[in-house]
């Protein structure tokens, strides 16, 4: 049973990725995570200049569903360029380096400090539903932005593959993917959280998280990111690589994710739960669903759905 | 100790039922339930509409709730200023404990408001017969915690010391444990050698309880503290070089063992955005 997959020429030993924004902020937390099993690690989202995030709360949840308004802090991209720097000197796994920023014109001068250190991939952050204080909607909201944000982005990326990551708070994100991969994206992470989301403390009648809102993830958000990616995969004939995440925590998840259309799995909040090591138990699980169904390649599962319902 | 082993990850808003001051900057609060915290864990401490920080566990019996805090920021001069019936959010417990065996000869460090954790660690450990030297250490006589809870413990020998004199040893509280472990462990004396050294305080008194430790080869735990956001295992921004270990769930008790490896311990921190800051 091979887990092992290539896609635009970069070798994932498994399909599991670190999601963006859990525990990536040092290239020694990034070799922590491999030792976990995973496959690929995505930088959190890299700013071009420093930028705080929001106060605390900023992560809680329960046994079903997480909210956070992290606000994405980081330290700008002349720290970004001393972890990535040092990770790459003994890259184990291959490196997504995610990118954010305010402006269009921002993600190309964000994407050109991160491409001199030549990151696996870049994904772009287009779609998190947490600073809309600060910069309004976000990109992917929109049809034109996102594909303006992918066609800058392409433009100073060089030969790094980029792929832009959705949110799944719109109307039609196949036409959103649709839009970018007409400026040359090379792929998509679907989906960023849902929501945003509330939660209020009963005795203070307080919003618990200190920005009010967060977005959603966790078990819960499963069969949205499932619809999502099958939209997607659907809407660019699954031409384009697709980064599922969202609500994945056991083999079975991960494989669902697959005929969805998705070659490679984000795992974030299932890392709360199930340990730094669930990229190895997810991947146990699927392959012992997978030797059990006789499937030899993993790859043979991605977009299956949309195979078995073309044909009735 | 509370037999409640689940962790919360979503505050819960508990009522302020006591305040004390221990010391001019030194407050305690108790709170009206139980987190089922052990002695070391810590718990995100929320103040509705200004901040949420970890603080660790002073006390839990099961009841109630006791963190003890100095104010050195917006957040906790905030929270100094709750008075009883006040709201508060707490989560948790996070992280990992004190571990002892029954029976064991344990020293314990404890600088500034570290004797809050270390009282705590005192009070549980002798219910399992173990015999207790603690050092609570202090700039001043005026900043010494806890002494008559820890003075009332059963099989509890305490030690002062203080930086200006004004009580017990003139000096750090790492000296007197030098000097204590010169005696136990010299396999010469008919002093009973020290298992294990626990340490609660600032890091460069983490840091020299550590080496000595080491010099002796005893075995140590001890509780780090580092910037935290999520308090388990998510958010990455407790991370310690060059292991990449969360002080939030691999921490804030750590083995000597694990710290000798810590490169960054003594050295640095992170700030909020993951930038490093010398100590």
């Amino acid at each position: 049973m091979n887990l092992e997959q290539t896609i635009h020429g970069v070798t994932f030993k498994n399909p599991m990725v670190l999601a963006s924004g859990i525990m990536g902020i040092t290239a020694s937390s990034w070799d922590f995570v491999v030792q976990g099993g995973v496959g690929g690690i995505t930088t959190k989202s890299l700013w071009l200049t420093e930028h705080m995030g929001h106060k605390c709360p900023t992560i809680i949840s329960t046994e079903n569903w997480m909210l956070n308004a992290v606000g994405l802090p980081d330290a700008g991209v002349e720290k970004a360029q001393q972890e990535i720097g040092a990770f790459m000197k003994n890259k184990t796994v291959p490196l997504i380096a995610n990118i954010v920023a305010g402006s269009i014109e921002d993600f190309g001068k964000t994407a050109e400090g991160i491409a001199k250190l030549n990151p696996n991939f870049f994904e772009v952050n287009i779609s998190c539903p947490n600073v809309e204080d600060e910069f309004g909607k976000p990109f992917a909201c929109s049809a034109p932005d996102a594909a303006a944000v992918t066609k800058l982005v392409k433009k100073v990326s060089g030969k790094i593959p980029v792929f832009i990551k959705l949110s799944p708070n719109v109307d039609n994100i196949g036409a959103i993917a649709l839009a970018c991969a007409e400026e040359g994206a090379d792929g998509f992470t679907v989906i960023n959280t849902v929501g945003p989301g509330m939660a209020i403390d009963l005795r203070s009648r307080m919003p618990i998280l200190h920005n009010k809102v967060g977005g959603l993830s966790g078990k819960a958000i499963k069969p949205i990111a499932v619809r999502c990616i099958a939209d997607v995969y659907k809407a660019t004939e699954g031409k384009l690589p697709i980064i599922g995440t969202g609500g994945v925590y056991t083999g079975e998840d991960a494989l669902e994710l697959m005929l969805a259309g998705a070659s490679l799995i984000g795992v974030g909040t299932a890392v709360a739960d199930r340990g730094i090591d669930v990229f190895r138990k997810i991947c146990s699980e699927m392959q012992l669903w997978c030797t059990n169904e006789g499937v030899t390649e993993v790859s043979d599962m991605i977009g299956g759905m949309h195979r078995v319902t073309s044909n009735q | 100790m509370s037999s409640i082993s689940l962790q919360s990850s979503l505050p819960k808003t508990y009522r302020i039922i006591d305040i004390t001051q221990e010391t001019e900057n030194v407050r305690m609060y108790t709170f009206d339930g139980s987190l089922g915290a052990k002695p070391g864990q810590f718990l995100m401490v929320w103040l509705p509409g200004v901040d949420e920080k970890p603080f660790s566990v002073a006390y839990d019996d099961g009841a109630h709730t006791r963190i003890a805090f100095f104010a050195v920021g917006p957040m906790s001069e905030a929270l100094a200023n709750c008075s009883v019936g006040d709201l508060v959010g707490l989560r948790g417990p996070f992280g990992t404990s004190y571990e002892w065996e029954p029976g064991q000869h344990l020293a314990l460090v404890a600088g500034g408001y570290g004797a809050a954790p270390m009282f705590f660690v005192a009070s549980e450990a002798v219910q399992h017969g173990t015999t207790i030297d603690v050092i609570v250490g202090a700039r001043g006589k005026e900043h010494l915690l806890f002494l008559d809870q820890l003075e009332s413990l059963p099989n509890v020998a305490l030690h002062v010391a203080t930086n200006d004199g004004s009580q017990g040893f003139e000096g750090y509280n790492v000296t007197v444990l030098e000097k204590m472990l010169e005696v136990t462990q010299d396999t010469k004396t008919d002093d009973p050698a020290i298992d294990q050294v626990f340490a609660c305080g600032p890091e460069i008194m983490l840091k020299a309880t550590l080496d000595l430790c080491n010099k002796f080869g005893v075995p140590c735990q001890l509780s780090l503290e580092r910037y935290m956001k999520c308090g388990y295992g998510i958010c990455g921004n407790c991370v310690m070089d060059p292991l990449g270990v969360r002080m939030c769930v691999e921490g804030p008790v750590v083995k000597g063992e694990i710290a000798s490896k810590l490169d960054e311990f003594g050295k640095y921190h992170r700030d909020s955005v993951g930038r490093k800051h010398d100590f």
